[in-house]
C-alpha cells in the first residue's frame, strides 16, 4: 500500500474496522486476553500509524521517525495487527507455529525482535518515562522527531507516571505527546471508583501539559489533536475518551472482556457486527 | 571516590558526546563544572529515581550513554523494576552509579545502608557489577565501562578513601581482578571499600609468618574465573572480605562457582561479610564493621585460627 498520498477519513475508518476484525480473530485463535483494552485503542493506533506519525514501514529505524511507545503494553495484540497492516512485517509472521516463534504474546517484545516496536512494555508505568528519555534525546541532539506515549487511564495509578510528568513539565518537553486511552475501566473496576476520582485533565494541566479531551474513536478529532500536539510549544496530553470493547455490542463497556477470550459463537457474532 | 567519579566523568564526557549525566538531586556542587561545560548533558531528575532510571533507558535506546547517580539504596532497590525491565531487559547501556555504598553512610541509619545491592544487581541478566576500591579504579573503571555496550552497576564508597593503588591503572579490565599484594599461603579476595583493610590484614599476617596475597576483585559479575581457579589451586586458604550482607554478595558468587567447579576445595573458603540484619544503631562505619568482625584484628585472628585447623 502506498501512503505517500494521505488516506481519506473513510479509508482510515475502514482500516479501523479491519483491525478490529483481525484483533478479535487473533484473540480467539491465539487465546489472548485484554480484548476490551485492545478495541478501545484501535482508532488511536490507526490514526497514528496511518496518518499522523512519521513512520516508514520499509525503514523502521529511520533516525527521524516519530517514536510511538505503547506504555499500556497489554494493548499489544492491537499493536501487532496494526503494525502488520502498515507493512512493518508480513502478517503471516503471526501465524507461524507457537504464534510467530514466541514474539506475539500479550505484550510487545524487545525492539530488536520486531520492527516498529520502540520499547518492550507490559509492567505499567514504564513506557511513558522511557518515552520521556527518547524525547529528551531529540532535544539534546536537536532532532525533530516527535514522541508519542500511549497510556491507559488505569495506568495513571502508577507513581512513576507522575514522576515522569514532573520531568516533562520541568524540561518543557514539547516534543512529547501523552495519549491517555481513557476507557474508564481498569483490571477490576471503574477507574473513577479506584484511584481516578479527580479530574485527569486538571492533574495534567497542573504538571504543565495542555490537555485536549476528545472522542477517542473519532479519527478526524484524533488527527486534529495530533497535529496541534506536533507544533505546540508545550507538552500536550490527548485524553481520548474511549469505550472498552468498542465495536462489538456485547463487549462494549463490559469489563469481563479484560480477561475473556471469545469462543467460536462469540467470534462469529462479533465478526457479523464488524462486517464491511 | 565520588569526587574522582565526577572529575573523570566530566573528562570522558568532553571526549564522548554520548555521555549524559542524570542525578537524583544528589551531589551538591559536585557536578557544577560538568553542568557548566555541558549544560545540555546534565539533568537533575529530582527525587524521582524510578522515572530517572526509565528516562536513562530511553536515552540509551536512542544512542546515548547515560550515567545515573544517587545514593546506592535509592539507585538500586527503590527503582529495581525499572533497572530490571527498562535497562537490563533492553540491554540499554546505562551505568548505574551508587554512592555511599555498604556502610559508607553508617550514621544515617538503615535507610541509607546498602548491604544488599551487590546481591540484587548481580541477579539481573545483562548486568555487570563493578565495585572500585579507590580513585584509580574509579577512573580506570569509567573508561572501561564506555567500551562495553550493556548495563553496569558501579558501586562507589564515599570521599576521602586512602588510595590502594600507587598510580593510574593502565591495564584495568572489567572482569579481571588486580593483584594488590603478593603472598604464598593465604589469599584474600576483597571487593571495593574493604581492599585497603585487606591489605592491612595481609601485612599483619605476613608479620606472623603467614604470607598473604590480596586480590582486588573489583568485578563481582562477571567473575574472574581464571583467577579463582588459580587461587583455589595455589593457596591453603581463600578469604572473601566484603562490606555487604552475608547473603548474596561476592562470597555467595564465589561459593556458587566453587560448589560446581571445585567442590573438593570448598573447605578452603572463608567468609567475612556483614550479618543478615539491619544495623539500626546509629554509629560509625568502623564501629559497625567491628561489631560484625570486619576489623583488622578480628579478621587476622579468624584467618590464623582457621589456617591452623586446616593444617592439622
Amino acid at each position: 500500500m502506498n501512503y505517500e498520498k494521505p488516506l481519506a477519513v473513510k479509508e482510515l475508518c475502514e482500516l479501523s474496522l479491519e483491525a478490529r476484525r483481525k484483533i478479535i480473530k487473533y484473540s480467539h485463535s491465539a487465546n489472548l486476553p485484554h480484548l476490551g483494552s485492545c478495541l478501545s485503542l484501535v482508532d488511536i493506533l490507526i490514526t497514528l500509524y496511518f496518518s499522523s506519525a512519521r513512520v516508514q514501514e520499509n525503514y523502521p529505524l529511520a533516525p527521524d521517525r516519530d517514536r510511538i511507545v505503547l506504555s499500556k503494553g497489554h494493548g499489544a495484540p492491537a499493536l501487532f495487527q496494526i503494525l502488520a497492516m502498515r507493512g512493518f512485517f508480513p502478517e503471516d509472521w503471526m501465524f507461524r507455529e507457537n504464534h510467530g516463534g514466541g514474539l506475539f504474546g500479550e505484550h510487545p517484545p524487545l525492539p530488536k525482535y520486531l520492527p516498529g516496536i520502540e520499547a518492550a512494555t507490559g509492567s505499567l508505568g514504564h513506557g511513558l518515562p522511557m518515552a520521556v528519555g527518547m524525547a529528551l534525546s531529540a532535544k539534546i541532539r536537536n532532532e525533530d522527531f516527535h514522541t508519542f506515549a500511549i497510556c491507559g487511564d488505569g495506568e495513571c495509578n502508577e507513581g512513576s507516571v507522575w514522576e515522569a510528568l514532573q520531568f516533562v513539565g520541568a524540561q518543557r518537553l514539547d516534543n512529547l505527546t501523552v495519549v491517555v486511552d481513557r476507557n474508564a475501566w481498569q483490571a477490576t473496576g471503574r477507574t473513577k471508583n479506584i484511584l481516578g476520582k479527580y479530574c485527569l485533565e486538571k492533574k495534567f494541566q497542573a504538571f504543565g501539559f495542555s490537555p485536549h479531551t476528545i472522542d477517542g474513536h473519532d479519527i478526524p478529532s484524533l488527527q486534529q489533536c495530533f497535529s496541534i500536539a506536533k507544533s505546540a510549544k508545550q507538552p500536550v496530553v490527548v485524553i481520548a475518551d474511549t469505550i472498552k470493547g468498542k465495536g462489538v455490542s456485547f463487549m462494549e463497556d463490559d469489563n469481563n472482556w479484560h480477561y475473556r477470550v471469545p469462543n467460536s459463537a462469540e467470534l462469529k457474532a462479533a465478526l457479523a457486527e464488524l462486517a464491511c | 571516590m565520588r569526587n574522582a567519579f565526577a572529575d573523570e566523568l566530566e573528562i570522558l564526557a568532553k571526549e564522548n558526546e554520548k555521555v549524559v549525566l542524570l542525578s537524583g538531586d544528589i551531589g551538591n556542587r559536585m557536578f557544577d563544572s560538568f553542568q557548566e561545560a555541558m549544560p545540555d548533558r546534565f539533568y537533575n531528575c529530582g527525587v524521582a529515581e524510578a522515572s530517572m532510571m526509565s528516562i536513562a533507558a530511553g536515552l540509551a535506546l536512542n544512542g546515548f550513554r547515560p550515567f545515573v547517580y544517587t545514593i546506592t539504596p535509592f539507585m538500586t532497590l527503590r527503582c529495581l523494576e525499572q533497572i530490571k525491565l527498562d535497562v537490563c531487559y533492553h540491554e540499554a547501556p546505562v551505568t548505574i552509579v551508587g554512592t555511599g555504598s555498604g556502610l559508607s553512610y553508617a550514621g544515617l541509619g538503615p535507610t541509607h545502608h546498602s548491604l544488599d545491592d551487590i546481591n540484587v544487581m548481580r541477579v539481573l541478566p545483562n548486568m555487570a557489577v563493578v565495585c572500585p576500591c579507590d580513585t584509580h579504579e574509579v577512573r580506570a573503571g569509567l573508561s572501561a565501562i564506555l567500551n562495553l555496550e550493556h548495563p553496569v552497576f558501579f558501586r562507589l564508597g564515599k570521599k576521602g578513601e586512602k588510595p590502594v593503588h600507587l598510580g593510574p591503572l593502565n591495564d584495568f579490565e572489567i572482569g579481571k581482578s588486580i593483584t594488590v599484594k603478593n603472598g604464598k599461603n593465604v589469599c584474600i579476595i576483597a571487593v571495593g571499600n574493604v581492599v585497603q583493610l585487606s591489605v592491612d590484614v595481609a601485612n599483619l599476617l605476613d608479620n606472623s609468618g603467614i604470607s598473604t596475597c590480596v586480590e582486588s576483585f573489583h568485578t563481582v559479575k562477571p567473575l574472574d574465573l581464571n583467577k579463582l581457579g588459580e587461587m583455589f589451586k595455589n593457596y591453603e586458604l581463600v578469604c572473601v572480605i566484603e562490606e555487604h550482607s552475608s547473603i548474596g554478595g561476592l562470597f555467595s558468587a564465589i561459593a556458587e562457582w566453587l560448589i560446581v567447579n571445585a567442590p573438593r576445595n570448598a573447605f578452603k573458603l572463608l567468609q567475612f561479610s556483614m550479618e543478615d540484619k539491619f544495623y539500626s544503631e546509629v554509629s560509625s562505619q568502623v564501629h559497625l564493621r567491628e561489631k560484625s568482625g570486619l576489623d583488622l584484628l578480628s579478621i587476622e585472628k579468624k584467618i590464623r585460627s582457621h589456617l591452623e585447623v586446616i593444617r592439622e
